[in-house]
């Protein structure tokens, strides 16, 4: 026996224009109250001499009741002929914008509702222009309060007419506009008698006519990567690779491609617990997967299908976002940007307007404050894998969190090259063709007790570094350690005799010393290297050139970066050996070193 | 995709961050049948396994059957099983069941209280040694940081205002009116030292949900939901003085969800069997915001 589809429906528009009576109204006339729940509320009202009203039945939080305002998004459970609803009901009070997002997001299509006598007002707008950036394509508008209205024909056609222009400039259609008398009940589950003029259907009927949100089966296969298992107890050998499958399809044998970091693997199992072996899994199934190569992979990384469309790669996006910070969104602030399962630092780069998302008007161009809606630059500190929101919605919309909260959210339009775009083009194709040694990453790393890494020691010019380097390796190598130094000058006069030491050339030695690094990485090696005042360009493209491998930034005296976050800083006034122990340290806090 | 598909993946889903992201994560097991389909859950995301510690706050109070289930699953299932107590309440005799409590006094003592300091530590936590199969003091008091628990939306209206990853402060307390927004399946997940996040992966399904998945998994929980020739069964499970079994003939899961969809209960509300809702003005609101579950 199958449980009944239930469809999210959410209710939005400005305070005190009946969201709340309108849900309660439909509640009592389809019968979808508990038993005694109508009874209870028009006994409370009676002891406290007020008037009863629908709204009361949602309200069951104090406070509410106290300031007769939905604060949070409450679900409320309903049902029609045709199947279940869950009802959101999200506040229309400006106060509680973030929480109308939150209720918002969640829905498959909204009734948004406009009060007959009051007319358009700053949320109606506001929550329309959301619900389009929300990616809420069924949209009904009740105009409601009809009957204060007189009912009148004209009321209803004035507010249908402006606010479809509304729609269209940003590009959105209502399904239908309804006339309702939310108290009254009228045209809420039956045609309504009073206004005869109407030929619509009523809201129920509308609802009814919503479609259930289309699978994305026949788009190309995501799987942001939620994490990799190795459950080792009760003698389980898998690595699984977990994650739910955001759109396409994928099969056993099929090849795969992780992004940002290239790496690519076949499909060995597809992994479950309690069900049927299966062959296949597709779009919506949270699942596992296991690979024929032991490759190392991410959270964070997006697995994609070898021979579909691949996802961008780039670390800037031309976006549009939302603000709903306490605090504005600044150029230049560090933020963390969220998308699929990956977290990157990020700042603004660039805003190219701010929109007052209830006028439509331009506001100012220095910070985006909340409830305003922005269209902007960001610019992440490490490239992420993304769709455009017109392609694929689930990989390409994304949080900002600002310090512990989430305080924005977005979608991405566009994506813009960044310095590294051709580099990360001709590594691609690098990685695509590599020859593959016999002996798996996973068997290396078990046989020598530690992953493979770049740890790489930057900083002013005359700080020691390499002594510091070299003190590492000594200790690394008495631990029994594969390691090695790689020292600049050696590359200078040896591969790199061909480049001239210039500023122009210094990008060239840079790559050259990430390609022979991720040589040495892919060999399982703990490389300790030096080079002083690496900025944060180079920095990027040796993380490009080592494919994403592990690699730890160490910074003896003056940080150079203003965007990388560096893993540890040193003191250069400490002797050599007690630096070389902390990198250690930082080894072992990592997991790159671990008791074998 | 079918509705307990979709419930299921969206409940994986939600393990699976809270595990990415929280160091110091366990999950409540009140043993009844909502947080015992929560620990099935778990076991789907983590292909069998529970890679986190499952705590029970025991008030000593419990229907015995429950405790005695409890332990059978930690064994057969190997989990890794705590619980934590108000021993000093109890053996101050301070409950509602020894005559000096109120029954919303004894819920806040012996479970929000004993909740909040075994959460964080304060008090001692319990820990099943499957070696000898006894519960002995857990060395571990650190916090726990993620706190996941099987609360319904539909069960009462305090819950059906929640979030999926949901904050709470120092002294367990829950902002209603100021909540994170949480969209997009980004979840807040970063959070001030000193507060914990409870996470909520049953948040959407309904009691019908629970027994149709119970039935679709063959999900084993507790007979006292099962009426064993008494012409009665327990509906919600709690301790014996404040709950009480509700009239019914529903013998296995299959005539349950009969009853649930057709039946009598069908428009009555599952916690109408807990005394302790009705002391609290019809509603859990003011125990919740305390940090009740």
């Amino acid at each position: 026996m199958a449980a009944e589809q239930k469809m999210n429906i959410v209710i939005v528009g400005h305070v005190d224009h009946g969201k709340s009576t309108l849900i309660g109204r439909l509640l009592a006339d389809t019968h979808s109250l508990p038993k005694g729940k109508l009874e209870f509320v028009r006994e409370e009202c009676r002891r406290n001499s007020k008037p009863f009203e629908y709204a009361f039945l949602l309200d069951a939080l104090k406070d509410e009741q106290q300031q007769g305002i939905t604060i949070d998004t409450a679900r409320i459970f309903f049902k029609s002929a045709k199947r279940q609803y869950i009802i959101i009901d999200a506040p229309g009070h400006i106060e509680f914008l973030k929480n109308m997002v939150s209720g918002a997001a969640r829905a498959e299509a909204a009734l948004l509702v406009i009060d007959a006598q009051e007319g358009i007002q700053e949320n109606s707008k506001r929550h329309g222009y959301l619900l389009s950036m929300l990616g809420i394509r069924q949209v009904a508008v009740c105009v409601n309060k009809m009957d204060l209205a007189g009912y009148r024909r004209e009321v209803f056609e004035k507010i249908e007419k402006s606010y479809s222009a509304f729609l269209e400039e940003i590009g959105m259609k209502a399904k239908s506009f309804i006339p309702v008398a939310a108290r009254e009940g009228e045209n809420l589950t039956g045609r309504s008698a009073r206004m005869p003029w109407f030929r619509g259907s009523s809201v129920l009927e509308v609802l009814d006519s919503f479609e259930m949100a289309p699978t994305i089966e026949n788009k190309p296969f995501r799987m942001p990567v939620q994490g990799v298992y190795k459950f080792t107890e009760m003698e389980d050998t898998r690595r699984i690779v977990a994650g739910r499958v955001e759109s396409g399809t994928i099969s056993v044998g099929d090849e795969v491609v992780f992004l940002p970091s290239n790496k690519r693997s076949v499909i060995k199992s597809i992994e479950g617990f309690n069900r049927p072996s299966q062959r296949t899994v597709s779009a919506g199934h949270s699942t596992g997967l296991t690979l024929t190569e032991q490759i190392y992979v991410n959270r964070g990384d997006i697995m994609c299908k070898a021979a579909e469309p691949l996802p961008k790669v780039s670390s800037l996006m031309k976006v549009e976002l939302f603000w709903m910070g306490k605090r504005p969104m600044v150029l230049n602030r560090l933020y963390k940007l969220k998308i699929a399962t990956a977290q990157v630092p990020v700042r603004l780069k660039t805003i190219e307007r701010v929109i007052d998302a209830s006028s439509l008007r331009q506001a100012s161009k220095k910070e985006i404050v909340r409830h305003e809606v922005a269209q902007c630059v960001l610019h992440t500190s490490a490239p992420v894998a993304f769709d455009l929101t017109s392609e694929l919605e689930a990989t390409g919309r994304f949080v900002i969190v600002d310090e512990y909260d989430i305080a924005g959210g977005g979608i991405i339009r566009q994506m813009l090259d960044d310095d590294h775009a051709d580099l990360r083009r001709s590594i691609a194709q690098r990685e695509q063709k590599w020859d593959f040694s016999i002996v798996e990453p996973e068997e290396r790393v078990k046989s020598y007790g530690h992953r493979a890494a770049l740890v790489l020691l930057t900083g002013p010019v005359g700080m020691d570094k390499r002594t510091i380097a070299k003190e590492l390796e000594k200790i690394l190598f008495s631990q029994g350690a594969k390691t090695y130094f790689l020292g600049m000058g050696n590359l200078l006069r040896g591969l790199n005799s061909d480049v001239e030491l210039h500023r122009l050339e210094r990008h060239e030695h840079v790559r050259r010393m990430g390609e022979v690094a991720h040589l040495f990485m892919d060999a399982g090696l703990i490389v300790v290297a030096t080079a002083s005042g690496v900025n944060d360009a180079e920095l990027e493209e040796l993380q490009e050139v080592t494919a994403r491998g592990t690699v730890l930034i160490v910074n003896v005296g003056k940080n150079n970066f203003k965007r990388a976050v560096i893993d540890l800083d040193l003191d250069p006034k400490l002797p050599a050996g007690k630096n070389a122990e902390k990198v250690f340290q930082l080894l072992s806090e990592r997991k790159i070193l671990f008791a074998r | 995709m079918k509705q307990l598909e979709k419930l299921e993946s969206q409940s994986v889903y939600i393990f699976r961050e809270a595990y990415s992201q929280f160091k110091n994560l366990a999950m409540l097991w009140s043993i009844g049948k909502d947080s015992t389909v929560l620990l099935w859950l778990a076991r789907k995301a983590f292909f069998g396994h529970v890679p986190f510690p499952l705590v029970h706050i025991d008030t000593s109070f419990k229907i015995p059957q429950m405790i005695e289930y409890r332990d059978r699953l930690a064994r057969e299932w190997k989990l890794n099983m705590v619980y934590g107590r108000n021993d000093q309440a109890l053996a101050e005799k301070r409950t509602f069941p020894d005559g000096k409590l109120t029954r919303v006094e004894c819920c806040r003592t012996l479970k929000t209280e004993a909740l909040a300091n075994t959460l964080s530590g304060a008090w001692p936590r319990y820990r099943l040694d499957h070696a000898t199969g006894e519960y002995v003091l857990d060395k571990n008091t650190e916090p726990y940081t993620g706190v996941i628990v099987g609360v319904r939306a539909d069960e009462e209206g305090s819950r059906s205002k929640e979030r999926y990853f949901s904050p709470r402060d120092r002294e367990s307390n829950w902002a209603v009116g100021d909540q994170p927004p949480e969209l997009w399946n980004q979840f807040k997940t970063d959070f001030a030292p000193g507060t914990h996040i409870r996470v909520h992966p049953l948040l959407d399904w309904t009691e019908l949900d629970i027994w149709e998945y119970i039935d679709q998994e063959k999900i084993p929980v507790v007979p006292l939901y099962f009426d064993r020739g008494t012409g009665e069964r327990y509906r919600s499970l709690g301790c014996y003085p404040c709950t009480f079994p509700v009239k019914s003939t529903a013998k296995n899961v299959k005539e349950i969800i009969e009853e649930l969809k057709t039946g009598k209960f069908r428009d009555i509300a599952e916690r109408s069997g807990r005394a302790q809702d009705a002391e609290d003005g019809g509603g859990l609101e003011t125990l919740r915001r305390e940090g009740y579950m």
